[in-house]
């Protein structure tokens, strides 16, 4: 990726959720769509005012448990009916009911390890670089107790004056620029 | 029964007549600031290194008894025919019924969405966790050549041996590794939003630099938390079914023996059942001393000690239902096999460890935590938990010993004792558990503080546009 210059955008922090929820509605209204809340823990109103539904965690969560499921199942097949068929006390090879135990656990571990990993990964982590971090004021609030709301400059209605006017309005603690 | 209490009680919710989950007049600073600063503080508290100390004395005693068994071998221990399962088993057993909790804390609680559970899932997965090492230890050197344990996985190899897919040892090996597994990616995704706060307000560079690279650059994008939130329900949701899947798959170790007293319908209820009554004592045997040394009852109220003892309540309900349920079928079976294997459990020569299972997991718990006073006693409650703790020992001592030792041919009966070894190993784990715990709460943020961040009133939206200063008012 090339080294980028400039401004990533201008954040504004806010003491309470529901400041936030507002500046963020409002923000979509005014036609801005590249941005990013901020919070200390999940805020569900802050998603539905960016519009953020959909997410395909669990998609990856069942196709990793449909994974773990067939690959036990079939490895148990193939190894008790082709690859070490074994006579134990006269029953059949192909005992599908003892096989359903391993599989259903794989099918757990699959889905589960999809799940986990497949969040970290769509939300593109680990990313120990971000240029939030060069705000001033981000890491003492953004983990604690302070909601921000960034308007990127990557958006086209973004503009250094109006969008921080625009920010200002809403009883912000501060509106800071945010440097690559 | 809440008019019984002062009214002026600021515990006491005044709607509801219920204790508070968290003390009054917190805010997200101050929930912050206090758990964080456990683990940021400058100054460790002396009894803390006491407290390591003195546990990795009785680790040692892990090391020393594994030393000599890999020397000499698993005739060191009391195990011999008939009596082929013993304390390794039992501890095994034990151990991983104790992490049981830990899970249905963190995962079926949340689907139920009971909030309180905050404040202890992230101590009470930890205890999954290192119970699980505890646990897992076990039928690992019980296999005798513990250097060859991989063996028990299905991998292509030269001797073109395979598992027995039939067998619930082969069971278990899923059942346990996925479990473990799971436990540690659940716990773990848990605190990455809490190791990117301690990253932010360490002032250590060293510190700085662990907890940023443990919180992956997490940062509490709102994207982010969406799929971190649909990924930890996922997770829970995942993990209830495996709880409930571990336990019972042990217990089909037994079930599926032709041996009296194991061979059982009720055992995966039974098990299940048993898990997550030891487990909940567990989690109050280390609450109760985390809180207040730590000074944590404002976060780890009454309230959380008394919904703890009604599950316990509730389980050991079912457990004792379980024991009469086996003692009826021993005379309803008509199976003079059945029938003898409970009469030599109760008036045998081992029936000792019967009615102490009876005194310590029935007679003691079930008759006192129908008492809220009790309940919220946290001296008593502490006791209770220790003598579950026992209780739940004796009970997987009496299924494992008393149904092995004299089976079908009274020519072949024996009896099970067992050695320093045996003891030594056991012990140990207890020290070795203890250690893992301290590293725990030394090191890692032992309350998730973006959980309970959500349980604070602050959280509420208004709608129509609060200004800034009436809010910050109203937050002060």
């Amino acid at each position: 990726m090339p080294r980028k210059e400039g401004i990533y955008g201008l954040i504004a922090e806010f003491n309470t959720p529901s400041e936030l929820v507002q500046a963020t509605e409002e923000a979509r209204t005014a036609g801005y769509r590249r941005m990013e809340a901020y919070t200390p823990y999940p805020v569900e109103e802050v998603a539905e005012a960016l519009h953020f539904h959909k997410n395909r965690v669990p998609l990856l969560c069942l196709l990793g448990g449909l994974m773990g499921l067939t690959t036990a199942y079939l490895m148990e097949t193939w190894i008790a009916v082709y690859a070490y068929p074994l006579n134990i006390a006269g029953r059949p090879l192909f005992s599908w009911p003892a096989f359903i135990i391993p599989a259903y656990e794989w099918t757990i571990l699959f889905a589960g390890l999809s799940a986990g990993f497949g969040m970290i990964a769509l939300n593109g982590l680990p990313q120990l670089y971000h240029p939030l971090f060069n705000a001033p004021n981000f890491r003492n609030g953004a983990t604690t107790d302070k909601f921000f709301l960034c308007l990127e400059s990557t958006d086209p209605k973004f503009s250094l004056t109006e969008t921080r006017a625009f920010l200002e309005r809403f009883h912000a603690v501060s509106v800071v620029e945010v440097d690559y | 029964m809440a008019t019984k209490q002062p009214i002026n009680d600021p515990m006491i919710d005044p709607r509801t007549g219920e204790y508070a989950v968290i003390a009054p007049g917190h805010n997200f600073k101050s929930v912050t600031q206090k758990i964080a600063g456990l683990v940021l503080t400058g100054n460790t508290p002396l009894a803390w290194f006491g407290g390591l100390v003195f546990a990795g004395g009785i680790a040692s005693l892990v090391v020393v008894a594994l030393t000599w068994l890999v020397l000499k071998g698993v005739g060191i221990w009391g195990v011999t025919m008939p009596g082929a399962w013993g304390f390794a088993i039992i501890n095994f057993v034990w151990w991983i019924g104790i992490g049981h909790a830990g899970t249905l804390i963190s995962a079926i609680l949340l689907l139920f969405k009971q909030t309180w559970r905050n404040s202890i899932n992230r101590f009470a997965e930890a205890m999954t966790i290192f119970a699980v090492v505890c646990a897992g230890m076990f039928p690992l050197i019980h296999v005798g050549r513990p250097w060859l344990g991989y063996w028990l996985f299905p991998y292509p190899n030269t001797m073109n041996v395979w598992p027995q897919w039939r067998s619930p040892l082969a069971w278990d090996v899923f059942a346990v590794s996925t479990y473990a597994t799971i436990s540690i990616v659940f716990w773990y995704i848990g605190m990455i939003p809490d190791f990117g706060t301690l990253r932010d307000r360490a002032t250590l560079p060293l510190a700085r630099y662990f907890y940023g690279m443990l919180s992956l650059g997490w940062r509490g994008s709102t994207r982010h938390w969406i799929r971190y939130e649909t990924a930890s329900l996922l997770l829970a949701g995942l993990s209830t079914p495996l709880v409930l899947s571990v336990h019972t798959v042990i217990s089909f170790d037994f079930a599926v023996a032709a041996l009296a007293g194991w061979h059982t319908t009720i055992f995966p209820p039974y098990f299940v059942a048993g898990a997550v009554y030891s487990g909940f004592a567990m989690v109050l045997t280390l609450a109760i001393p985390i809180r207040k040394w730590y000074h944590m009852e404002d976060l780890v109220t009454e309230r959380h000690l008394d919904n703890m003892a009604k599950v316990m309540l509730a389980t050991g309900s079912i457990v004792a239902y379980g024991y009469g349920m086996e003692v009826f079928m021993s005379w309803y079976s008509a199976s003079h096999w059945e029938f003898f294997m409970m009469w030599n459990r109760m008036f045998g020569p081992l029936g000792w460890g019967y009615w102490m299972l009876i005194l310590t997991n029935i007679a003691i718990p079930l008759t006192t935590l129908w008492s809220r006073k009790l309940r919220v006693n946290v001296t008593w409650l502490f006791i209770l938990s220790i003598i579950v703790n026992i209780g739940m020992w004796f009970e997987r001592f009496v299924i494992v010993v008393t149904s092995l030792y004299r089976d079908y041919l009274p020519s072949s009966w024996g009896t099970y004792r067992a050695t320093k070894w045996d003891y030594m190993l056991f012990i140990g784990t207890w020290g070795l558990f203890t250690c893992l715990f301290l590293l725990f709460v030394r090191f890692l943020p032992i309350i998730p503080m973006s959980e309970i961040r959500m349980m604070l009133p602050q959280t509420k939206i208004t709608r129509g546009g609060p200004t800034a200063e009436t809010v910050s008012e109203e937050m002060s």
